[in-house]
């Protein structure tokens, strides 16, 4: 397989209700990602999307297809991908293999998602359509209750007092919000305390607001590339060094392994060996923190943190720049903010950037930064894994 | 082939205090809730049974927001069960007030009792769902 890498990037400000359409968001960052990458809406051969709930949002399915048509990307096949707040990263990923496999040189991949054009109630009832709706849903299921069961699990099975838990968590919010505040991209620019966290309304025991994302609106394009392209367009290519993906059922047929997701590790596994490369190897991070608990677990089972022992590393910095490991520089979608579709190209869109050390600026520049891993989350089974390399 | 144990049985069945599940005729593992295949062995070789309806609260959380139309049942209690056959199943917690449900509850044993969600624009009908008591 060839390698492939991003050559073009842009990225919405994330926010609640935009004024723009979720097709007119994802628009705009494609030609700033074709502007980017030195070629023109003709040159594009095959165009990925990760949007989710376009129909609840706007009453738009099939927004591939009427977005191809808008940028001038006129007949080109442009594909919807579906898994969740993944969508987008599963849409990247699938680029990579296609470009790989040589039957495309240049692929635009972008995700959009207008979260707040529905109200609360309508958000909630939609996302937890990404839990088992026959068994589970009845149950009263929703995200924050799937995190707050495995939040109680966790502190159970780790043997950490339920207030030590919170605190920990809490560090995890404090440090998405401060990182927000250099990124100009964030939807939420405001320092929180500890305390604004453990006094935030209860949502779902013991998952406070301040333990969770937004509810956003934005979008990201890049402009992915074989090498042979890439290397005669930009002076700067990003490459994907491994990929991975892993599908799990309902949230109770994954007992043997919670409050770890499987499917996780399968996925980083996946794209670990792909590269030829270890968690040590990672120079930063990004990871999907939609509740900070599902942070802790997920650089656990990325294999920068021992089970049970990741609070500690964020209270003690090691998730910070000049730390261990560099974790959500971005703000995570804790305060960057998280429009679903959007997501994982969100996160792609941060590591190419850091990468080409383009951070410095904006004053959260990982130093002399080689690889990075990007981690995504859909619903309560779907996992991507994608890292990256200057090299 | 066809299901064993499609979902539209087990919920007839759940609506009459009867938990069914499968059991495996290759290694003799149990799977709840139904699905095509033993999720241990991925056999078809699957005999449908009652479980017990007996477990214990493995995990637990309390709701203050809920979806659209559902408004109106909380707060409520989630809790996750592990089966006396093995398997865990997500239901309810009903008979204490969820507002004082702690972490004292996980270990506690538990029986099956059901609850019926009439459904939404967006559901296609009602579905039961465990309601666990608690036994001692």
């Amino acid at each position: 397989m060839r390698r492939v890498a991003v050559i073009g990037t842009g990225h919405s400000k994330f926010c609640f209700n935009s004024p723009k359409t979720s097709l007119e968001m994802l628009a705009e960052v494609a030609l700033d990602a074709i502007n980017e990458a030195n070629i023109t809406p003709r040159d594009v051969q095959a165009i990925n999307v990760g949007n989710v709930l376009g129909p609840f949002e706007e009453g738009q399915g099939m927004i591939q297809s009427f977005f191809a048509n808008d940028i001038g990307c006129f007949n080109v096949p442009a594909s919807r991908f579906e898994g969740a707040c993944a969508s987008g990263s599963m849409a990247v990923r699938d680029a990579v293999l296609l470009v790989a496999s040589g039957y495309y040189d240049i692929m635009l991949v972008g995700g959009t998602e207008k979260c707040t054009a529905m109200s609360t109630g309508l958000a909630t009832r939609t996302f937890s359509m990404y839990g088992d709706s026959r068994y589970e849903f009845p149950s009263g299921f929703t995200f924050p209750a799937v995190f707050a069961l495995l939040a109680h699990l966790y502190a159970k099975k780790y043997e950490i007092p339920l207030a030590a838990l919170k605190e920990q968590m809490a560090a995890v919010s404090v440090q998405s919000h401060e990182y927000a505040m250099k990124n100009p991209n964030a939807q939420i620019h405001k320092l929180i305390s500890k305390e604004d966290v453990l006094n935030s309304f209860m949502v779902s025991t013991p998952i406070q607001l301040q333990d969770a994302c937004p509810f956003s609106d934005g979008a990201a394009a890049l402009i992915i590339a074989s090498e042979e392209t890439a290397r005669r367009l930009v002076k700067k290519p990003v490459f994907f060094a491994g990929v991975g993906q892993a599908s799990s059922g309902k949230l109770s047929s994954q007992y043997k392994y919670l409050p770890q997701l499987h499917a996780r590790e399968v996925a980083c596994q996946q794209s670990y060996r792909m590269a030829g490369l270890t968690p040590k190897d990672m120079d930063l991070c990004e990871l999907h923190d939609c509740f900070s608990i599902a942070a802790m677990i997920a650089a656990e089972g990325l294999g920068f943190f021992e089970p049970g022992q990741s609070g500690w590393a964020w209270e003690k910095g090691e998730t910070r720049l000049g730390g261990k490991i560099p974790i959500n520089i971005s703000g995570g979608l804790k305060a960057k903010g998280h429009p679903i579709g959007a997501t994982g190209v969100s996160q792609v869109y941060e590591v190419t950037l850091q990468l080409r050390g383009d951070m410095v600026e904006q004053g959260r520049q990982v130093e002399g930064a080689k690889y990075g891993i990007i981690d995504t989350l859909g619903g309560d089974g779907v996992l991507l894994s994608l890292i990256m390399t200057n090299q | 082939m066809e299901y064993k144990l499609t979902w539209q049985e087990y919920n007839k069945a759940l609506k009459k205090d009867r938990l069914m599940g499968l059991r495996c005729e290759d290694c003799g593992k149990f799977t709840c809730p139904p699905m095509m295949v033993c999720a241990e062995c991925v056999s078809t070789n699957l005999k449908v049974v009652q479980m017990s309806g007996r477990g214990k609260v493995v995990s637990f959380t309390t709701s203050y927001i809920a979806g659209e139309g559902r408004e109106n049942e909380l707060p409520y209690t989630i809790v996750l069960v592990e089966l006396e056959e093995g398997p865990w199943i997500m239901g309810n917690l009903v008979g204490v007030d969820p507002k004082r449900v702690s972490m004292d509850v996980m270990g506690r044993s538990v029986e099956l009792g059901y609850r019926v969600y009439p459904g939404d624009k967006f559901s296609s009908g009602d579905m039961a769902r465990p309601a666990f008591s608690l036994r001692d």
